[in-house]
């Protein structure tokens, strides 16, 4: 009992985030959806949600209300305890993931010192969730799915693990905390010194999280919905969670490793110190938004929870101005870097986010072998490639006393040109196969 | 007190999962049991600041292992294993192989307790780089082992492309 | 359905682990066969060894129901065959029943019809191309082309009134006079809709991903084409140039001026060229018309009660999805004695299983969608 004391009073602030992780996550997620149908109707010519709340605001909620209370069925056939645990086992890995991130330099729950590591492998825990769930729906679609996705992680997870590699060779360390602290000492990302590492990352973390134009298991044009094609109800809202908690568990990693975590841009250089006014400017114009168009909404109330989030985003923007207003030294000067770290962080992650949605609205979907050729035949050859590249410019830096400024752009340039020979080779090669028909 | 608890609760997860392992008959259960048996293992590590191993365990074998696993076992027709006979005649004569090495092993650990030193656990704050620790080890000391290793896994892999390949 | 999941090995190239092959019905309730298509698929991994389709789950006996209504009643039955392409299907009919009567349409309703029937062209290739997009996996294209479909609907509407099944034309000419504005709506929709379709094509043609997904998928050498009787894209496609509007000119179609498009190696990706071109040629011929619509009576010398002459005729045209035909017998009563539909879709589905194998199960939708097929004209 007392050991248990002993253990609240240690490690209270822990607990704290992880049950605001737990709590907020599903509001997150819910909140991407609105997003990326924002996005989505945006780039269709289309207005997307406005029914529910001011131009749809209201709508994730909703959703997840209506998800809530569906019935929630599971097929006479289906393996029932595994059907049942899967979904659980997906979100469960994803959300473990989050506890090493650190969002800001003030919140993180484990600074541990495999700390990449560990994101890296409990995320690829949450494939069982998707194969078992496929499996046990007794369906050839969900099958199909679970295994097409199984598939795609083993080799996609490669090329991602060895781009992760490269920026981590970089940084000389697993912590999370560290890398980005690196990063702040070279005074550059790592996507500028490793940029074909990211491009692998990029690539490899949209295949992961089964998004388009990697979106195989779930092709709803051809599997219908792939492993949750016989899910309802609250436990398929929760593969939905699994996938966009996943969505925000890569752009973490690519923001930490290659985008400089929670750095201002230009974090080092005194001549740009006026970036930290862009958060609340930013922000600012948001909330002049929200209150140029609370007027124009149809119903009174709607009206009011517009003027409501203006008035709440303008506060967020305050709270971020307000270290910087502060007299240095003072106690409200010294969370600057806390709150600025969380925004520039959040900001990455976002960006990294819209580009995710950006590709899917505009890009047919890969065919499976096509997939596995790219995964196979030329993102994890140029990812080892990619390794050697770091490795041999960080050996020509240490050891022979090249600078940055020459090591990195030749290697850069080497790695590139093995790209343009796989490239080379694959499409030489796709011609010679191009008619697989006839053989049957 | 908490370590203990913690300890026992994987150790006991560890062991009645593998137990589970071997007599589900459903061989996707097996599996999933599988992978509790090896996750439960990976905690013990954890809770020795094993990090490296931990994850180790947790990316090779509960992520890539049992991936390729499960992956096999969901083409296999369960009816046909259902129906078949789990344990073949000789389960007697394991089962008391079993017991006697258990009783060796008891045996030897009560003898042996005091004759055996163990040596003094390292206070954990050293053990704290065990990634750059288990690096730089192995590919010095044990480089030799290391690439006779991956030579051997090669090899096994170019057995198995062979074996499953059609034949053209 | 029984577990089909038979592992251990039947078949005669099976591999070491035993992998067998698998069926896998794709619909009849299937997001991506454009209506109640169901394919019974063979599998062996993703791999399909062969294929069957079924069909018949939308069959409502058009062409009985023609046996108790006079030939007028029965117009807008056809409308509800192809769905999308409804103008074409009633200038099919038409034309059909007054060769049968031996009567024509005035000029100014002939050129009326070809208009309508070009933009309704336009309007089923871009329908076509929008969900044969979404069928693999390009979310916003079909939006682009919706917009534009919405705009010729609306010329639909203004004309006669309806936007879908529009029951446009009647045996012997026009029912309605085109509305005043007609030629400026056509002409505004017209003008710019050449840069619409290089928005669309610079969207795909040039993507690496759907050139992997279309070239060299579904090839059908222009024997085998004209060996399963396809027509419309398919066969021109396939390099044979082969179109009605050419071949046997009806309509007004002999007083403009325009290019058949046609591809080299009939696989998706020609197809998919060969549409795109369509809707530029159709453009021209609508900007061709509109410029001298003459004028004249929109309705010819057909009596109020159609009482053909005993007889058959069989009448084709070029419809979007390739050759429409009726076949109608007359005994000389009020009613048609047999009416036969020779459906393009129909017939071009025949070459499905020719096309599909040994690709992979992704390829399926790709060649359902660039078939073009629609069901309600498939199983009439």
């Amino acid at each position: 009992m007392h050991s248990l004391i002993d253990f609240l009073l240690t490690y209270w602030v822990q607990l704290v985030c992880a049950v605001i992780i737990v709590a907020v996550l599903p509001l997150v997620a819910g909140y991407i959806v609105l997003m990326e149908r924002k996005v989505m109707a945006d780039m269709q010519a289309r207005l997307g949600p406005m029914r529910v709340g001011p131009h749809g605001l209201l709508q994730p909620i909703a959703d997840a209300l209506k998800l809530l209370i569906k019935e929630d069925i599971i097929p006479d056939e289906a393996d029932k305890a595994i059907f049942w645990v899967a979904p659980l086992i997906s979100v469960t890995a994803g959300m473990l993931a989050m506890s090493t991130l650190a969002i800001g330099p003030w919140f993180q729950i484990a600074d541990l010192n495999i700390g990449l590591l560990f994101i890296v492998g409990i995320s690829a825990l949450g494939i069982f969730g998707i194969v078992l769930g496929g499996w046990s729906s007794n369906s050839h679609y969900s099958l199909l799915g679970a295994l097409r996705s199984a598939a795609q992680l083993v080799s996609y997870e490669t090329a991602a693990g060895m781009a992760i590699v490269g920026a981590l060779m970089l940084a000389g360390t697993l912590s999370t905390r560290e890398i980005i602290a690196t990063q702040n000492d070279y005074g550059v990302w790592f996507v500028f010194a490793a940029p074909v590492g990211f491009f692998i990352y990029v690539v490899a973390s949209i295949a992961e999280t089964n998004r388009a134009p990697f979106d195989l298991p779930e092709a709803e044009s051809e599997l219908v919905a792939g492993y949750m094609t016989e899910y309802s109800g609250f436990r398929w809202a929760l593969y939905f969670l699994a996938e966009y908690t996943n969505m925000v568990v890569v752009a973490s990693i690519a923001t930490t490793l290659f985008l400089g975590g929670w750095l201002r841009p230009f974090a080092g250089t005194r001549a740009f110190n006026f970036l930290d006014f862009l958060p609340s400017v930013l922000l600012l114009g948001v909330a002049g938004y929200c209150f140029y168009r609370a007027p124009k909404q149809p119903v009174k109330i709607q009206k009011m929870v517009l003027a409501a989030v203006g008035a709440m985003i303008i506060l967020v923007a305050l709270i971020l101005a307000a270290p910087l207003l502060a007299p240095a030294g003072s106690f409200v000067a010294s969370m600057k870097a806390g709150l600025h770290g969380a925004f520039w962080f959040l900001l990455k992650v976002g960006l990294y986010i819209y580009l995710f949605m950006w590709l899917r609205f505009t890009f047919p979907r890969y065919r499976f072998d096509q997939l596995m050729r790219l995964g196979w035949q030329f993102l994890i050859p140029l990812s080892i490639v990619n390794v050697m590249g770091i490795g041999v410019a960080l050996v020509l830096h240490r050891h022979f006393g090249w600078s940055h400024w020459t090591a990195f752009p030749l290697t850069t340039i080497l790695t590139l040109a093995v790209a343009g020979l796989l490239a080379a080779a694959g499409e030489k090669q796709e011609k010679t196969h191009a008619i697989v028909g006839e053989e049957a | 007190m908490l370590d203990q608890i913690v300890f026992y609760f994987f150790a006991a997860l560890a062991v009645i999962s593998a137990v589970l392992v071997v007599t589900r008959r459903n061989i996707v259960q097996s599996a999933i049991f599988l992978i509790t048996a090896l996750l439960a293992t990976a905690g013990i590590f954890l809770q020795l600041h094993a990090e490296f191993l931990f994850i180790v365990q947790v990316i090779l074998y509960a992520g890539g292992i049992m991936v390729l696993f499960v992956f096999v076992i969901m083409l296999i027709n369960l009816d046909v294993s259902l129906h078949q006979v789990q344990f073949n005649r000789q389960w007697w004569l394991g089962l008391v192989l079993a017991l006697a090495l258990g009783a060796q092993l008891t045996v030897a650990i009560a003898v042996g307790r005091s004759g055996l030193p163990l040596g003094e656990p390292a206070p954990a704050t050293m053990l704290e780089p065990s990634t750059e620790l288990v690096g730089k080890v192995l590919f010095s000391e044990y480089m030799l082992p290391f690439e006779i290793a991956s030579i051997l896994l090669l090899v096994a892999m170019i057995g198995a492309v062979v074996m499953a390949k059609k034949k053209v | 359905m029984a577990d089909q999941r038979v592992p251990f090995a039947t078949h005669a190239d099976s591999t070491v682990l035993g992998a067998d092959e698998i069926v896998l019905n794709m619909g009849p309730q299937h997001p991506s066969t454009h209506g109640v298509l169901r394919v019974k698929l063979r599998l062996d991994g993703e791999k399909v060894i062969g294929s069957e389709c079924v069909i018949g789950y939308l069959h409502r006996g058009v062409e009985k129901i023609a046996e108790h209504r006079t030939y007028t009643q029965f117009a807008p039955y056809v409308d509800r065959m192809d769905y999308v392409a409804a103008v074409s299907n009633g200038l099919g009919y038409c034309e059909a029943v007054e060769k049968l009567l031996g009567a024509e349409a005035p000029l100014r309703a002939r050129v009326i019809r070809t208009i309508l029937t070009e933009l309704q062209r336009i309007a089923s290739h871009l329908f076509w191309l929008g969900t044969h997009a979404l069928d693999i996996g390009a979310l916003t294209p079909l939006f682009y082309c919706l917009r534009e479909r919405e705009e010729i609907l609306k010329i639909f509407e203004k004309y006669c009134g309806a936007r879908l099944t529009t029951h446009a034309f009647r045996i012997g000419g026009l029912q309605y006079e085109a509305y005043d504005e007609f030629e400026k709506d056509v002409e505004r929709f017209c003008k710019p809709f050449d840069k619409r379709v290089d928005e669309y094509e610079s969207l795909l043609t040039g993507n690496r991903i759907w050139v992997g997904r279309t070239k060299g998928i579904g090839i059908l050498t222009a024997k085998e084409a004209i060996d399963y009787a396809a027509s419309g894209p398919v066969i021109r496609a396939s390099g044979v140039k082969w179109d009605i509007r050419k071949a046997m000119p009806y309509a007004a179609y002999d007083l403009y001026k325009f290019e058949i498009p046609t591809g080299k190696n009939g696989d998706t990706f020609d197809r998919y060229i060969v549409r795109m071109e369509e809707m530029r040629q159709s453009r021209l011929i609508c900007l061709q018309a509109i410029e001298n619509i003459p004028a004249g009576p929109i309705m010819g010398k057909v009596g109020k009660v159609l009482k053909p002459p005993p007889g058959e005729v069989y009448h084709a045209i070029e419809a979007p999805k390739g050759e429409l035909g009726y076949y109608i017998v007359s005994d000389g009563t009020t009613q048609p004695y047999r009416v036969r539909i020779r459906p393009p879709s129909l017939i071009n589905l025949e070459a499905f299983d020719k096309m599909i194998r040994g690709h992979l199960v992704a390829d399926v939708v790709a060649i359902i969608g660039t078939l073009d097929i629609v069901l309600g004209e498939v199983d009439r």
